[in-house]
């Protein structure tokens, strides 16, 4: 026969349709959590769910995109934002959280055209730029009052225990989307076409990948799901005072969970956020000893170990538990023959 | 008369932003890498003065006659432990690490130095508030002309070392290839350090006549880095003098805009910055569309 069929290209190993029919399992048994799991549990996974969506969005920038950006509090804030105003507005709250994150990622499109002229840190720092801009411009508005802030008021229209299940109930929707949209993302012709762009962007650009549209491509997706984040942080803290959301902390903790984790690999930066939940939850009490510990953390797996944890599990274990690239089945040729 | 006023304020202002920036810019300029934690060294070298002269009674000028060889060790340590390890796994990865660094000297110093607002201008008796009068509504106060001259004192020194000395050739072939420049005998490595220890002494000036002229506090840091980010990048990344004209630029945007809004100061010079990179992407792109036209005209 052909040489083609002596090897099998294959995506999915054993362990990987394993490895997600536990997702989906997982995700269905965590949906109906609120009716038995008690109040605190179920405030602390919201929280995780919105790590998870922060350190995939942001992954998905500087893993897959190659471009770090430590404005991602812009988008943040502006999902945080967009939500006060469509409910101020007369939408429902939560129908606000993703319009309002649907309106971030529409302003977010025609930045991108700026913002990709710059290169590598240039890039990192201009949109640092963007965000103290868009924190000074969100001051100005008369329904924020400057730092004081706001609160999402329309939300005292639920009952606590009822608001507490609904919040949960869509950030895990939320993190459900985003999941899935990177992870079918990555796995299109565009996700290789970004992946490529990652590994080399020259040699990218030579085989005929549309580098610039790709990117933008990323940049706009990374936007969303920061501004999905912030929409469901306001939703859950319910008070708005801008200094907070337009923090750079923000992007601080994006960074450490995706550089813990793993740059460039999806699972990684769910690992990462689970990481940092955990860290956070030990650690948070120390203030300011903490935050330096996260900083000297970061710098560490930035100089040392640039794949993070994930990279150790996947040199030492070839295992792929959500495989965004292919692999050859050598064996598959051993048995055709 | 106030709108000029507002103009030479604006200018003297610049002198510091070129000042903070001029570091970022060498670095840049003959490295091709930025130091996200830039601004935080400036406030820790502000820290290192203000101590000296509030535990010390040492004047702050003399203060950072010590402080500005401490900030070049700084600088080259940083060169040799962070710059140089993350550069080998490519252009994110020093992003990362310097922003890592930023983040522990910031959360340190406000370990160290607590809370509090700190300025030098106690320290200086008369300076910190003389001024000339050029006409009855316009003075120039004596500090902000001051910091103008030591910037165009520091821009033009690093140009001239660049241009005039071995080392600064070395530094210039080292930053065109680093491989080829190790053929002919200079040591990139020693050449790098050298390098950043001179970005580390500017950053100690910065500090210093930061800490003269305003007052800092442990996470001010960070918008020290943006303003000189923002200097540099409307001055034309990498070239000295356009990082003068840059930090004029931003400086006189800000003074305007302070005049229209009590947050018109940060409004305006970040739209300043975002405006030159709007015109720099027009007009590559009329460019492109030119030199099209052009190409196809001869067929028509």
């Amino acid at each position: 026969m052909t040489m083609q069929s002596q090897a099998r290209v294959t995506r999915w190993t054993r362990e990987s349709k394993f490895a997600l029919g536990a997702c989906v399992l997982l995700l269905a048994a965590l949906a109906f959590a609120p009716l038995f799991a008690p109040a605190n549990a179920i405030d602390k996974l919201t929280t995780l769910f919105i790590y998870v969506i922060l350190a995939v969005s942001w992954n998905a920038l500087v893993g897959y995109g190659g471009l770090v950006s430590i404005g991602q509090q812009a988008f943040f804030g502006l999902g945080a934002y967009a939500t006060i105003r469509l409910s101020d507005a007369g939408l429902n709250v939560y129908a606000s959280l993703f319009v309002g994150a649907g309106l971030v990622a529409v302003f977010a499109a025609p930045l991108s055209y700026l913002m990709l002229r710059l290169k590598a840190a240039e890039f990192a720092i201009g949109m640092w730029v963007v965000a103290e801009l868009a924190h000074l411009l969100v001051n100005l508005d008369t329904l924020v009052q400057g730092e004081t802030g706001t609160s999402l008021i329309a939300l005292n229209a639920y009952a606590t225990e009822w608001r507490r299940a609904l919040t949960y109930s869509f950030a895990l929707v939320a993190m459900t989307l985003v999941l899935a949209a990177v992870f079918a993302l990555l796995r299109s012709p565009t996700g290789a076409a970004i992946q490529a762009i990652r590994d080399n962007e020259e040699a990218a650009a030579a085989v005929g990948v549309r580098v610039a549209s790709a990117k933008r491509l990323v940049f706009v997706i990374a936007a969303a799901g920061a501004a999905l984040a912030g929409a469901l942080w306001v939703a859950t803290a319910v008070t708005f005072q801008p200094k907070t959301y337009f923090s750079p902390q923000w992007t601080a903790y994006m960074i450490f969970m995706a550089l813990v984790g793993g740059l460039g690999s999806f699972e990684g930066a769910v690992l990462g956020a689970l990481v940092f939940f955990a860290i956070e939850a030990a650690f948070g009490a120390f203030g300011v000893w903490y935050l330096v510990g996260l900083g000297a953390i970061a710098l560490v797996f930035a100089l040392s170990f640039p794949r993070g944890l994930w990279g150790f599990v996947t040199e030492r274990t070839s295992l792929h538990l959500l495989p965004t690239g292919y692999f050859l089945d050598m064996k598959a040729r051993d048995a055709d023959r | 008369m106030d709108l000029l006023n507002t103009i030479i304020q604006g200018v003297l202002l610049g002198g510091y932003y070129a000042l903070i920036a001029c570091g970022l810019s060498f670095m840049l300029g003959v490295m091709g890498v930025i130091n996200l934690a830039h601004g935080s060294l400036a406030i820790l070298s502000a820290y290192l003065i203000f101590t000296l002269a509030d535990r010390f009674e040492l004047n702050p000028f003399l203060g950072l006659v010590v402080v500005v060889p401490v900030m070049a060790l700084v600088g080259a340590a940083l060169q040799r432990g962070v710059l140089e390890r993350s550069a080998r796994g490519g252009l994110l990865v020093p992003v990362l690490s310097t922003y890592g660094v930023s983040i522990v000297v910031d959360n340190l110093m406000f370990e160290a130095f607590g809370a509090d607002t700190r300025s030098l201008a106690p320290f200086l008796d008369d300076l910190a508030y003389d001024s000339w009068s050029l006409t009855d509504e316009i003075s120039v106060g004596k500090l902000a002309a001051y910091t103008l001259g030591v910037a165009i004192l520091t821009l033009g020194g690093l140009q001239l070392f660049l241009s005039r000395t071995a080392m600064g050739r070395a530094i210039r072939a080292t930053a065109l290839d680093p491989d080829t420049a190790g053929l002919i005998g200079i040591n990139p490595r020693r050449v790098n350090a050298v390098a950043a220890a001179l970005a580390g002494a500017t950053v100690a000036i910065a500090g210093a006549f930061l800490a003269m002229r305003a007052t800092f506090s442990p996470y001010a840091g960070s918008m020290q880095l943006i303003f000189a980010f923002e200097a540099t990048v409307i001055g034309g990344a990498g070239s000295l003098w356009g990082t003068l004209a840059g930090g004029i630029v931003l400086g006189v945007a800000q003074s305007l805009g302070a005049t229209l809004n009590p947050q018109g100061f940060f409004i305006a010079g970040h739209a300043a910055f975002l405006a030159v990179l709007f015109g720099r992407l027009i007009d590559g792109n009329s460019r492109a569309k030119l030199s099209l036209l052009w190409r196809r005209s001869p067929a028509a």
